[in-house]
């Protein structure tokens, strides 16, 4: 079958190489969504490279892997084409290159937004504000109207929705998981949740060398419950405020205040495990071209946290004005660069593992 | 440490690795010297998938019972009785104990792979395959203390009557000699030295493929055999089965196999069948292929079936070649199209057929009235596209060696057991496999005797 890409027809080749081996089935559901097909579209293939958490066992087990001749290397091949299914699903078409360079993107977008809020601080108020708002009763509403931070950012939060579901939209077409039921959602958020292919079939997935240990997993669950903490205090405040009444700033035992704490500090010490981990990391398992935008990814989710968490501890001093408007460019770059950054691997990858849920379902019907 | 080892280990294998591991954990210093650079350390262990070891009951990864008894049944069967009983009976009812131990240095097993149904009762499989539980039990040597040298080829041995005194070893910095007070040879078969080979096979040797590491060219096998050893075997004995004739010279693995005899027919260079491709399933029939196709011409021949068969059997490597008429297969395969027409039409016509098929049993679907009959799972050849895979020899390893005792140590040339002489792995598979191979058996006997002689060596030098 022929296929658009070098790295996909290199995937193409392995997965012959592999459907004739088999001997790491056990170890992930890659393996075992390969050996349903003797022949792969490109779609078939971004959803076994989506399928993939890049764990590393199979690199290590593989007799195959350079420098053997027959130079089989799955998470490096399976990261190169998982990184540029990114940008092939994108929306709109003319974003696409941002992948390639979400680096800069995401540096120039958090210099742009938080110099724009200081500028709409200093223009909305009077310019010594910025200095004295901790003073305010209203804290950051004395810098900037609830109304207008609910404009700027429920507009650019709309707009990342629209985005990442017309991403997602294509790649759930062309990877054709249509039929999938909610016993395959419920498999695939399970699976999610706990991260269970990314501990190399058990024994903790590899990293430096060829010994295994479990801590990306552990700085993985830090990151992505930090970021659920986050965005459920963002939510319970949004009820607080519109259904309760209930005005900010919220005291640091309320609901809102202790989930954004916990979240926190999970988006600072999952970015910071992961940035480690990934700077330790054998080079050959990961893809070249997209170092900005997994490197800027968790950058800048350890901005966000970190800001916030400075915000609630230093919100009283002077330095409120600068910290706001770091943090609130921290949060409209995250929003808008989501759909065109790293974001979009755990919804393909949710995705994926519900069609390989429903996959092995009709398998184990069919037989 | 320098000086003198408690116990040297040649190889780097799953018998190695097994032997320095029970050597160490039983308080001595063990030094391993492996010929291989590291990526291609551990000899033929880094293709395997599987063990084979008795048990009483099904487990987590195991579907059934498989009993001592019936594992010996199985090894005479396919030896046809050509074995040391003692010995190996020794060795399954040892391997009892293995399934746990294995597991204790780091091992993890898996229900059998996909493709592979036949050997769940009776095989137990590595997560993540051979290599993966080689780094395992490199990992488990090294942290108990264990020291492993990389490029390091024991090449010559000094041997004072029955006792071995030292290990002449070469590396890429040039000799050197290390003593120790006991020697473990485990470092496999001589299958990659093809002038070795030729003493048993002549020139066909030349067109054998070697299934795994390119590093087993038996050095240490012949200083010990030169040097008072008694030899077991001889040079013909050996695992083959037919591979993809396109394969590499070494090291092409599980991929380069193909198992789809019984789907076709195979013929030689002239064209012609030479066997019964239905004779047993597929256990069996695996490991004579690669004999049956080395007594052909050139020593090659070809599978050739039809489109439904296609996907019934593992895929592998390389696609098959593919005509729209046999004359043309014949063709691109540079057999006489006629003569290949002929074949096929002659057995077509001679097949009965009309029962079920069913490729995991004997089916009885049968020809009758050919010189060679097929005595199952036949069926007519007559749905294009045509298909055909070209097959060679594939030596996976070799059975001649040293012969050992019941306690894994070497025997001399008169009879008597060697002082402090041990041998484990393919070295020695010879004692237990006279001719004849079962699946995963080469693991048993590398794992049994390898644990075995650690210990004795360990015991030895207390």
């Amino acid at each position: 079958m022929s296929h658009s890409t070098p790295a996909l027809i290199e995937a193409d080749r392995l997965m012959t190489v592999c459907n004739s081996c088999r001997y790491c089935e056990g170890l992930c559901a890659v393996f075992p969504a390969m050996e349903l097909k003797r022949s792969f579209t490109d779609g078939d293939l971004n959803h076994l490279a989506n399928l993939c958490h890049n764990c590393g066992a199979c690199y290590h087990d593989c007799q195959f892997t350079p420098p053997h001749e027959f130079a089989v290397n799955v998470p490096g091949t399976l990261a190169q084409v998982r990184a540029e299914s990114y940008a092939q699903y994108a929306w709109p078409k003319a974003a696409r290159p941002l992948f390639a360079r979400h680096g800069t993107a995401l540096a120039l977008g958090l210099m742009v937004t938080t110099a724009l809020f200081i500028a709409g601080f200093v223009a909305a108020s009077d310019p010594g504000a910025l200095w004295s708002a901790h003073q305010d009763d209203a804290r950051f509403y004395a810098l900037m109207p609830h109304n207008a931070m609910i404009a700027v950012f429920g507009a650019a939060f709309a707009w990342m929705i629209l985005a990442i579901t017309m991403g997602a939209r294509a790649f759930w077409r062309d990877t054709g998981a249509s039929q999938t039921g909610s016993r395959d959602h419920a498999q695939a958020a399970h699976d999610a949740a706990r991260l269970t292919y990314l501990d190399g079939g058990g024994m903790g997935c590899f990293n430096d060398d060829d010994r295994p240990d479990d801590r990306r997993r552990m700085w993985h669950h830090f990151t992505f419950y930090g970021f659920l903490l986050c965005f459920a205090a963002t939510s319970l405040a949004t009820i607080y405020h519109y259904l309760l009444g209930w005005h900010a700033p919220y005291s640091w035992h309320s609901g809102p205040a202790l989930l954004g704490i916990a979240g926190g500090i999970g988006l600072v010490i999952g970015p910071i495990g992961l940035l480690s981990a990934k700077r330790g990391r054998m080079p050959e398992l990961g893809a070249t071209g997209f170092r900005g935008m997994e490197v800027g990814f968790l950058l800048i989710l350890l901005l966000t946290g970190a800001t916030g968490l400075a915000l609630r501890l230093l919100g009283e001093t002077t330095l409120l004005g600068g910290l706001l408007a770091l943090h609130l460019g921290a949060v409209l770059t995250f929003f808008l660069t989501m759909p065109y950054g790293k974001f979009v691997h755990g919804l393909y990858r949710y995705l994926a593992l519900a069609r390989h849920a429903r996959d092995l379902r009709h398998h184990k019907t069919a037989k | 440490m320098t000086g003198r080892w408690d116990v040297l280990v040649a190889g780097g294998g799953n018998a190695a690795l097994c032997a320095a591991i029970a050597a160490r954990r039983a308080g001595r210093s063990v030094l391993v010297l492996e010929k291989a650079p590291k990526f291609y350390r551990g000899g033929n262990t880094r293709h395997t998938r599987n063990m084979r070891c008795a048990h009483d009951t099904a487990t987590g990864t195991l579907t059934g019972p498989y009993t001592g008894d019936e594992f010996m049944r199985d090894l005479l069967r396919v030896t046809s009785g050509n074995t040391d009983e003692t010995l190996a009976r020794m060795m399954i009812e040892r391997s009892y104990d293995m399934l746990e131990w294995i597991q204790q240095q780091g091992v993890r097993f898996q229900p059998s792979l996909g493709g592979t149904l036949s050997l769940g009762r009776t095989n137990s499989f590595f997560l993540g395959g051979g290599r993966s539980m080689l780094n395992a039990l490199y990992r488990t040597a090294q942290r108990l203390g264990v020291e492993v040298r990389y490029e390091h080829e024991v090449t010559e041995v000094e041997i004072d009557g029955r006792s071995f005194r030292a290990a002449t070893v070469t590396t890429p910095e040039g000799k050197t000699r290390i003593e120790a007070r006991s020697l473990i040879a485990a470092s496999g078969g001589f299958q990659a030295d093809i002038d070795w080979l030729k003493q048993g096979w002549g020139e066909r040797a030349d067109n054998f493929l070697i299934r795994g590491t390119p590093h087993n060219r038996g050095s240490l096998t012949r200083a010990l055999i030169d040097n008072g050893v008694q030899q077991i075997g001889d040079a013909t004995q050996c695992h083959a089965v037919a591979i993809d004739a396109r394969a590499p010279k070494y090291d092409g693995g599980i991929i380069t196999r193909l198992d789809c005899v019984v789907f076709g027919i195979v013929v030689n260079k002239n064209a012609a069948r030479f066997y019964d491709e239905g004779e047993d399933i597929w256990p069996k029939r695996y490991a004579i292929w690669g004999r049956l196709v080395a007594e052909q011409p050139d020593q090659i021949a070809y599978i050739v079936f039809d489109a439904p068969n296609l996907e019934k059997f593992m895929p592998s490597l390389y696609p098959p070649v593919q005509a729209d008429s046999i004359a043309e297969l014949a063709g691109k395969l540079s057999l006489d199209p006629h003569q290949l027409t002929e074949t096929i039409h002659d057995f077509n016509a001679a097949v009965v057929g009309g029962r079920p098929f069913d490729h995991t049993e004997p089916d009885g679907n049968r020809t009758e009235g050919l010189g060679i009959d097929k005595t199952n799972w036949a069926k007519r050849i007559e749905t294009a596209p045509f298909y055909a895979y070209p097959v060679r020899p594939g030596i996976t390893f070799t059975y001649l060696g040293t012969r050992v005792n019941d306690r894994a140590r070497m025997v001399m040339k008169d009879g008597t057991p060697a002082e402090n002489m041990f041998a484990a792995g393919e070295i020695m598979a010879g004692n237990v496999l006279g001719q004849g191979y079962a699946a995963g058996i080469g693991m048993t006997i590398g794992a049994v005797f390898g644990r075995l002689a650690g210990e004795e060596a360990a015991a030895y030098v207390a």
